[in-house]
């Protein structure tokens, strides 16, 4: 079955539909490429058509492009993939600039039939350069629709001309926010941004009306004289924006994704050419980027593996769960943070807290914060009173019943949480779930509360619930399969990303971003300046230096898990000099942005810069490490930690490692996560540089067993 | 080798750089004839005696581009069989002008020179030549792009030099260039700008404020605080390269940063024959020379490096230097240059620098060899060391020695 059919009717309007078999959303492929080529060819050619109409035969328009179409691109050119890579993409661009040119004479600009896109829905990626491409663009109202180019976020760029298209039809400085930072825009603000010319209720109807209407097709960039808007780069105005715009780039990216400069570059190099050369540089700056290890490690990660992992990749086989109706026990900034995002969801929520008036008060904070978005016209008054009162606020456990998953997040005391397991089971069904979102207690233990140990489950989310993506799912020694299911069927409809690990000391995140502050506070004991770490933490594309960090989450809690670990280790315990620095900064109040103290000062709440004071207690050191030398200890900490954790099997698959890694902790996304990273530089050099650093800075940058096994065998965690 | 030395060197006055300036009205061409043709009148040039005339300028766009050294040539009384090189190595292209005409006389190519440079920046705006390492992304982030304002303010919080150490020098600069006014100091060598009936248009240094005291500086606001910290925010550009900062202290501002002003200036150098044969009397001999590239984004601390670099080539000690001019492009930049050498500060700049007198880009190299000629001539001195910093973190520097 085709990709794209094409019909013609009585009028002369040719309407041609993309409609993929068997998906539920468009996505571009070879094949279809070659069809709407085709397709194209035959409408300009055919007499008795006046004008073409793109269109979806979806409720959507399209995706993007289908990514095994890079993949097929770089296989098909052999030891070439650069050339093949180029001549495809340069394909690409040529089917898409027949449609912009449309058979209009060159010299007289006259001629050519007019093609306008008809957009049901969403539009994202080629799914918007294409329409880009063609001479007038339709859109339906549809709120639920996003447009715009997300190629950004998984580490490449617009590169089939919405590069080149948007920056010259829009301005750099106007287009920046779409390209550069993936902005995406419902139909409305799309046209008041002019992303898009028009809403229709019938984008088709008024599209084929629009091509009958003899318009003018020919685009500015085709015409003499034409300027960019804002000005091009050596003139006043577009000296100014080019100027700025490298060192926002590099101010925010921190000079670690390459996909940024590359699109700024080509921006700027095809400002000067003519158009046809400009789409010729993009694909030359695009391919670039498709060849950087960096972008396919993104696209792995945050595209293609969190997709899988969201899809239930690890979900036990066993039938779907049926989930209308949750319970959430303590109503504080967790358990609110649960209620809200699940309500948003369509659940049912019962919130329940030690008093009726607690429950009311979490209650009460989630509907400031819808109150917040009315006001700011992100959600509709109808919305938010629909989703709260989807929200029981109750003392009275009576309430549970019905419910199918409990999650639990009260205070971590073994106690406590035995005590609200103990009162909800009372209640629930007897196959109903109870998770609890503890942080720091073993699952195991905890179950031990459970009549039914079987049908218990961490559920761990991170804070704040509504903004972090990642939802840990911690498998008790009996959690068994309908507990995990639940569990993954219950991320997946609140949409956020799962993985499922196992029950051990910090689970995976927080096993893994603990090293990375300690590491921090590390070098403040040795002297080292406190900028250079943070500047190196950012250097990195860590989002948080790891003492701006410890401030934001409180030393209180630093300390209390030191105490813990402590305790729990005993002469094995390894942080000592981490602890020489804690205690004594927690005896001195200065336990971060809470206190208005902490290893950077604050005034008003607001940071205004690092502690000078933090000398006196551990002078600066006279010589100074390298910065390069900060980096890899904060980045080799980390890792270290997600190969142990592998390794000891608390991590059952690397995919879910790395996708932790950048939506839980934010580990330089660039890389792709902890085992692309490794796979990146190799596990010969990753070892090497371990057993350098172990020398240097104490055993626990000795390489596990798994690391050296890799490099032995010179073997890469990805299948190459 | 043969011995270059310098027989003269002349200037116009420093106007400011404004539409209200003294030379606003005069055009980069005239007032390059116009200073040709008094270097040529003093000297008794006359026919195709110069080899090449070497002009400085930063930005040779418009009337400053298309070889305005040629043009010039053509619009000034020169014998029409003299070519004319236009060159351009930012702030020292004055000095360079003088290096390259020097290099040719000591290897052998030609007998006289006339090097120096213009820059009307009331005319040709700075920057209007564009600048692939501003402009061009892949250059501009791979590099560390920073303005020339937001490397001085590094520069200082590198070293340790706080506003009112900037404050200091800029008071002084001032405090020097009104004193060397007074006493005439700069009488020999200024060439008043007439027009072309003979009327002057502008005969005296415009840009000196004497008045400035460190209460008066004090108001001034940073002028790079701005872009640095907010919009486009070159700190962060700046800090990725400088990592053990945690921010940049921005002390430079109008008052302690060099003046926008209008000028040219020439310099007459020849071979040991071209006096001779000419009765005129060498006043210098060009001891060494010396320029050098360094880290870009710092930008402005050439003038050290290029310093040690020529005192190698001249075989001589720090110590051994009467007489420096280190341009005043910011107050950082003279600061570092006297704590990394240690010099007594009274030697450097003592007719004030370009905080006070304003810094015609491409003539100030040529303009302060003038100044520091005429200074070892009045103290009877011997040997001066004129430095520049350069943008896109060059640097250049010449020793002078008097015969």
């Amino acid at each position: 079955m085709a990709e794209f059919t094409c019909t013609t009717d009585a009028r002369g309007v040719a309407t041609i539909t993309w409609d993929v078999p068997g998906k539920s959303m468009n996505v571009l492929s070879l094949t279809g490429l070659a069809e709407l080529d085709a397709h194209v060819d035959a409408c300009l050619a055919d007499p008795a058509v006046k004008g073409i109409v793109i269109t979806s035969g979806k409720p959507d328009f399209a995706g993007g492009m289908d990514l095994n179409v890079i993949a097929r691109m770089k296989a098909d050119a052999g030891d070439d993939p650069a050339r093949g890579l180029f001549e495809g993409i340069m394909k690409m661009h040529g089917v898409l600039r027949k449609i912009e040119r449309a058979g209009i004479d060159p010299k007289s600009l006259t001629g050519g039939k007019p093609i306008a896109a008809a957009l049901p829905g969403t539009a994202l990626g080629i799914g918007y350069e294409l329409p880009l491409a063609c001479h007038r663009i339709f859109a339906a109202p549809n709120p639920k629709a996003k447009i715009g180019l997300p190629e950004i976020k998984v580490g490449i760029f617009p590169g089939a001309g919405g590069t080149t298209r948007l920056s010259r039809k829009l301005g750099p400085l106007q287009a920046a926010p779409f390209l550069l930072e993936g902005k995406l825009l419902d139909p409305k603000s799309a046209v008041s941004a002019q992303l898009i010319d028009e809403l229709a209720d019938d984008p088709v109807a008024a599209a084929a009306e629009w091509v009958l209407s003899n318009p003018d097709i020919v685009k500015p960039w085709d015409r003499k004289g034409w300027k960019l808007p804002g000005g091009a780069p050596y003139t006043p105005g577009g000296f100014m924006t080019f100027v700025g715009a490298s060192a926002m780039v590099s101010g925010k990216t921190a000079g670690v994704y390459p996909a940024a400069k590359a699109l700024l570059g080509a921006v700027y190099e095809g400002a000067l050419v003519p158009f046809d050369t400009a789409l010729r540089i993009e694909a030359r700056a695009f391919v670039s980027v498709l060849m950087e290890p960096s972008s396919a490690a993104m696209i792995r990660t945050l595209f293609i593996n969190k997709e899988a992992l969201e899809k239930g990749a690890r979900r036990p086989d066993v039938p779907p769960s049926t989930l209308t109706r949750l319970g959430v026990l303590g109503a504080g900034m967790m358990g609110a943070g649960i209620a809200q995002v699940a309500a948003q969801a369509g659940l049912d929520v019962v919130l329940i807290d030690a008093t009726a008036e607690a429950a009311e008060r979490g209650k009460a904070g989630i509907a400031k914060a819808f109150d917040k978005s009315v006001s700011r016209g992100k959600m509709t008054p109808e919305k938010r009173d629909a989703i709260l009162a989807r929200i029981t606020a109750t003392a009275d456990y009576a309430a549970l019943a019905g419910a199918e998953l409990v999650v639990e997040a009260v205070f971590e005391d073994p106690a406590v949480k035995a005590d609200v397991t103990a009162r909800a089971e009372a209640v629930l069904a007897p196959d109903a779930i109870f998770a609890t979102n503890t942080s720091t207690l073993p699952i195991s233990d905890l179950a031990r509360a459970s009549a039914r140990p079987e049908r218990f489950i961490g559920i761990h989310f991170f804070s704040p619930v509504d903004k972090m993506l990642l939802v840990e799912i911690i498998k008790g020694r009996e959690t068994g399969d309908a507990a995990v299911a639940m569990a993954l069927d219950f991320v997946r409809r609140i949409r956020k990303t799962p993985i499922v690990v196992e029950d051990a000391r910090f689970f995976y995140a927080n096993r893994c971003i603990i090293p990375y502050i300690n590491e921090g506070i590390r070098m403040i004991g040795e002297g080292v300046a406190p900028a250079l770490i943070e500047n190196a933490a950012r250097m990195l594309g860590m989002p948080v230096g790891p003492l701006q960090l410890v401030d934001e989450t409180s030393l209180e809690l630093g300390v209390k898990i030191a105490r813990a670990t402590r305790a729990a280790l005993g002469a094995a315990y390894p942080d000592d000099a981490v602890d020489a620095v804690i205690f004594p900064m927690a005896e001195a109040g200065r336990l971060g942005r809470k206190a208005g103290a902490g290893f950077y000062e604050y005034t008003d709440g607001k940071r205004t810069g690092l502690w000078e004071g933090v000398s006196d207690d551990w002078p600066r050191a006279p010589e100074q490490p390298d910065v390069h030398e900060v980096m890899d200890r904060l980045l080799y900490i980390q890792v270290l930690e997600a190969l142990r954790a592998l390794e000891q099997g608390v991590l059952r698959d690397i995919r879910e490692g790395d996708v932790a890694a950048i939506l839980g902790w934010g580990f330089a996304p660039w890389s792709g996560g902890p085992f692309s990273w490794v796979d990146r530089i190799g596990a010969k050099a990753a070892l090497a540089r371990c057993a350098a650093l172990a020398a240097r800075h104490g055993p626990r940058f000795a390489p596990p067993a798994l690391l050296a096994e890799k490099a032995a065998q010179s073997e890469s965690f990805y299948a190459a | 080798m043969t011995q270059a030395f310098i027989y003269d060197a002349i200037r116009s006055p420093r106007a400011k750089g404004r539409p209200d300036g003294g030379l606003h009205e005069v055009t980069s061409l005239a007032i390059s004839a116009r200073i040709l043709d008094a270097l040529a009148d003093r000297n008794g040039l006359s026919g195709p005696v110069i080899e090449d005339v070497i002009w400085g300028n930063a930005t040779q766009v418009a009337e400053q581009g298309g070889c305005l050294a040629r043009s010039a040539v053509l619009a000034s009384g020169l014998d029409e069989r003299i070519p004319g090189l236009s060159i351009n190595r930012f702030c020292a292209s004055g000095l360079e002008a003088v290096m390259l005409a020097s290099a040719q006389v000591q290897g052998g190519l030609g007998e006289g020179y006339i090097a120096g440079g213009v820059e009307m920046m009331s005319r040709v705006a700075m920057g209007s030549d564009g600048a692939a390492i501003a402009v061009d992304p892949m250059l501009a982030m791979k590099r560390h792009f920073v303005p020339q304002g937001i490397s001085a303010d590094l520069i200082a919080t590198l070293y340790g030099i706080t506003r009112e150490d900037a404050d200091a020098l800029a008071v002084e600069s001032q405090r020097r260039a009104a004193q060397a006014i007074a006493e005439g100091r700069f009488a020999r060598s200024i060439v008043p700008i007439r027009d072309q009936n003979g009327l002057v248009i502008c005969a005296r240094d415009e840009h000196p404020r004497p008045e400035t005291t460190t209460e008066t500086l004090a108001a001034l606001r940073p002028s790079f605080k701005d872009m640095g910290e907010q919009m486009p925010g070159f700190d962060k550009v700046a800090l990725l390269r400088y990592p053990q900062l945690e921010r940049i202290e921005h002390i430079h501002h109008a008052g302690n940063s060099s003046g926008i002003v209008d000028g040219a200036a020439a310099v007459l150098v020849g071979s040991e024959g071209f006096g001779s044969a000419r009765g005129l009397k060498p006043r210098a001999r060009i001891r060494a020379m010396a320029r050098v590239g360094t880290e870009p984004t710092v930008m402005l601390t050439g003038p050290v490096p290029a310093t040690e670099r020529v005192l190698a080539a001249a075989g001589m000690q720090i110590g051994d230097i009467d007489h420096f001019e280190v341009n005043e492009a910011f107050a950082s930049v003279v600061l570092r240059f006297i704590q990394a050498f240690d010099v007594d500060p009274a030697r450097v700049n003592p007719c004030g620098g370009a905080i006070a007198l304003g810094h015609p880009l491409g003539a100030t190299g040529a303009m302060l060899i003038g100044t520091a000629l005429d200074e070892l001539e009045r103290t009877g001195k011997e040997t001066a060391l004129v430095t520049l910093c350069v943008a896109s973190g060059m640097g250049a520097a010449v020793v002078l020695e008097r015969v």
